[in-house]
């Protein structure tokens, strides 16, 4: 490898709480002149190469999409819950989307795609893991930011570039995507089969594109960053699950989002050169396509191959998140740490051979759907050991039931509802009556959705004192919870009726169905409830930013009496993360109710006789 | 267990990161090559030969790997002017590369293979052409490294982006030989 004489120090070298640190050519500046180096208001707010303001940065953007995303939804209920029922104001507010205060079936299927793009990709991928993969892995494992916090900054801008692209395609004369999120061809790949497949398709690959390369930017750094920049004494076997979930999660993004982008290649030559990779006898208007020899399936199979490993991106962040409040929570160590990570690992690498279960209706082999059928089973068995754990964790705990352990709680039971109907969609002869129903939609927001969510919420308020140096409002934190738990279900939970009943998703309306008459009430309380869960989440935006102005202050570094490294730096913390020399770590992180001791910390050196660990 | 901090940092962080993009790149083309065996498998397949001028352009890159090569030699040496010296011949032959490729595709044109035509001839504008994005970025990096070289005094502590910068050249060169014996095995 290099000459050890002229390559330089490879670690960080700081001095003091001065931020002498490599650059992204692994040169080492440590000239005078950087001692006097001030902050001001550009290099620390916007373009900060901070790793905890970069993680604020992904947060409060996320939050925002969140915002536009849940919005989406309660506007597509309204048409969903009350057909054909006139309401003005959506007139004046969209215009000529809503002719006479009824959502037109275009605006209805902009709606639900961007709905969809905006929470997957925007919301539960860069908003979770950009937010704490940025916030916790440096310290977590004591490290002074990322390997490049240059090419951490760049992740976030680019993620900013793809925001201001996608929300641009809602203003557009024919408005934005309303092909699905998925974009299947051909309805993505012909420019005139709907009116969001022309200049709203193009914004959305635009988007998605810069999106792509965010998460590459960032998982490259969070991979790197944790495998290299660990302080002494953080040895693999002692990481917090947290790292170890974001480890995957990047590891995971990093081979499969490239797979999506290949995809979106073709797709985009399809629809600017006139090849034929997905489109094949095209009629449109009574007019053939001269696209000849295409493959439409072909997209799925790619498109797939990224968005199973993408549901994993999504959950897996949470399940570190809520594996650490709950052990933080419960005062006790995790139960089976090592089972914890081996089913992570499992968990994704059947995630790579899993995808053509999203397929099982496309004349797909049936001898192959059933190897797909046992893989996809297969997931069962590390999500249930991760299940049994968290149980086993906060079982006989001394539990603290604090907002974020309210969550965190939640999540598991999200995630159990969710993931047994997986059982039953994974199964391809039940797939062929549950296929594109409300079941699927029942589940996925259920198992991917609402969890992932859940898992957000308890990284938020559990970590919201690192971030901001004060406490969130608990009474508000409880209101948020109970009122989203229940809500949730309340949305969710009769959608698996209507989806064993056969009622298909997408469409906008069931007036030419007699059959599913007897939903229209449900509909109307899934509307209702959706409201009110969606109201219940101002209740949050509100108790996060009168928080950070307003909340009762930090007195303690470590308000939740955890042991893991985060909460050694001072409540301020700069930038460098410790003031003086990096912490050194002796034991793992899940030291709770040991020995007498309510918590020790990893910094806590073993005692004579005491044995580290497991 | 390891437990020191020098021993975490065996391996240059930005070079790990280097493979870890090198890893998501392989997806990428992973992804394309089998969507072409996929696309292949069913039929309606135009056949046709890969024009000789690719032929040429492979020799081209094989030997602009081994000045890259030879860039790092001098570099570790502190051959300054060598080190310019080979690094602007594999800039150059990066670029002499890319007028082959230009060549031929207008090559498969003139035998009536087109872009917009038979899924068969697309594939191979499509994967060559993103593989030649690949190497105009490697191009303007090349190019950065090599004005730093030329108008400042040389800095030992440049080889570790000298090494990256061979890395990545290294990598798209033995790509285009997999892509290219993709295709003579596959067109037909």
């Amino acid at each position: 490898m290099s000459d050890p004489v002229i390559n330089p120090p490879l670690n960080p070298v700081y001095t003091g709480d001065t931020t002498h640190r490599q650059d992204s050519t692994g040169e080492i500046h440590d000239h005078g002149h950087h001692e006097h180096h001030k902050d001001n208001f550009i290099t620390k707010y916007i373009f900060s190469q901070d790793h905890k303001m970069i993680a604020k940065q992904f947060l409060i953007t996320g939050m925002f999409w969140a915002l536009v995303g849940g919005m989406l939804s309660v506007i597509f209920r309204v048409q969903l819950g009350f057909p054909n029922q006139a309401f003005p104001i959506l007139e004046t507010i969209f215009g000529k989307w809503a002719p006479g205060g009824i959502i037109s079936p275009d605006f209805y299927y902009m709606l639900i795609t961007m709905h969809g793009t905006i929470l997957v990709f925007f919301v539960l991928t860069a908003g979770l893991s950009g937010t704490f993969a940025n916030l916790l892995i440096p310290l977590q494992i004591g490290a002074r930011d990322m390997a490049s916090p240059f090419l951490n900054m760049l992740s976030y801008w680019f993620f900013f570039m793809a925001s201001v692209v996608m929300l641009a395609s809602f203003f557009l004369p024919q408005g934005a995507s309303d092909v699905g999120w998925t974009a299947y061809p051909p309805l993505s790949a012909v420019h005139e089969a709907s009116p969001g497949s022309g200049a709203g398709m193009d914004f959305w690959l635009i988007g998605m594109a810069l999106f792509i390369f965010s998460s590459l930017l960032g998982g490259l750094n969070y991979i790197t960053t944790v495998l290299n920049l660990r302080t002494k004494g953080m040895s693999m076997s002692k990481m917090p699950l947290t790292i170890w979930a974001l480890l995957i999660t990047a590891v995971l993004g990093l081979l499969s989002f490239p797979v999506l982008l290949g995809a979106a290649i073709l797709l985009i030559f399809d629809r600017t050169i006139g090849t034929s990779f997905y489109l094949d006898n095209i009629f449109i208007n009574g007019h053939a396509l001269p696209n000849d020899g295409g493959n439409a399936i072909l997209y799925q199979h790619l498109f797939w191959f990224l968005g199973h490993p993408e549901v994993y991106i999504v959950i897996l962040p949470a399940f570190g998140l809520v594996s650490e409040v709950l052990a933080t929570n419960a005062r006790k160590p995790i139960f089976g740490y090592r089972a914890m990570i081996l089913s992570l690992l499992a968990i994704a690498i059947i995630a790579f051979v899993v995808w053509a279960h999203h397929m099982f209706v496309t004349g797909l082999n049936p001898f192959v759907a059933s190897v797909f059928v046992f893989l996809t089973l297969l997931v069962a068995v590390p999500s249930a050991i991760k299940v049994f754990n968290w149980i086993a964790t906060v079982w006989q705990g001394n539990i603290k039931f604090a907002p974020a352990m309210l969550f965190a709680i939640g999540f598991v039971s999200m995630f159990i509802s969710g993931g047994l109907t997986g059982i039953f969609l994974g199964n391809s002869a039940l797939d062929i009556e549950l296929h594109d129903t409300y079941f699927v939609v029942a589940h996925f927001h259920i198992v991917m959705g609402i969890s992932a969510f859940f898992g957000m919420f308890a990284g938020v308020y559990h970590w919201f004192p690192k971030m901001y140096g004060r406490l969130m409002n608990n009474t508000l934190g409880y209101i948020h919870f109970w009122v989203t738990m229940v809500g949730a279900y309340m949305i969710f939970w009769p959608m698996h009726y209507m989806g064993l009943a056969g009622v298909p998703r997408r469409y906008y309306s069931f007036d030419a169905f007699q059959s599913f008459n007897m939903f229209g009430g449900l509909n109307e309380f899934i509307t209702m409830a959706a409201m009110l869960v969606f109201f219940a989440q101002l209740l949050f935006l509100i108790n996060f930013f009168y928080s950070i102005f307003y909340g009762r202050k930090l007195t303690n570094e470590n308000p939740w009496q955890s042991n893991t490294l985060e909460w050694t730096t001072p409540i301020k913390t700069g930038h460098g993360n410790w003031p003086g020399d990096l912490p050194t770590v002796y034991r793992w992180p899940y030291d709770y109710s040991k020995n007498g001791d309510e918590y020790i910390p990893q910094t806590t050196p073993l005692r004579e006789g005491e044995t580290g660990g497991h | 267990m390891s437990t020191t901090i020098t021993n975490h940092n065996r391996f240059h962080p930005l070079k790990f990161a280097l493979w870890l993009g090198i890893a998501s790149m392989i997806m990428l083309f992973a992804a394309l090559t089998s969507a072409y065996i996929i696309r292949k498998a069913q039929g309606n397949w135009v056949d046709f030969r890969m024009p000789a001028i690719f032929w040429f352009d492979t020799v081209v890159i094989i030997i602009s790997s081994i000045t890259m090569q030879w860039t790092v030699r001098a570099f570790r040496r502190f051959q300054v002017n060598a080190c310019k010296i080979a690094l602007t011949i594999t800039l150059l032959l990066g670029i002499i590369f890319l007028i082959g490729q230009y060549r031929g595709w207008s090559a498969m044109e003139e035998m009536g293979i087109y872009i917009n035509g038979n899924p068969s001839g697309s594939f191979v504008y499509v994967i060559s052409g993103v593989h030649a994005a690949h190497i105009v970025g490697g191009l303007v990096i090349m190019l950065s490294l090599l004005l730093k070289m030329v108008t400042s005094t040389f800095n030992p502590n440049r080889l570790v982006r000298v090494e990256l910068m061979s890395t990545y050249w290294h990598f798209v060169d033995v790509l285009w030989i997999y892509l290219f014996i993709f295709f003579q095995i596959n067109i037909f």
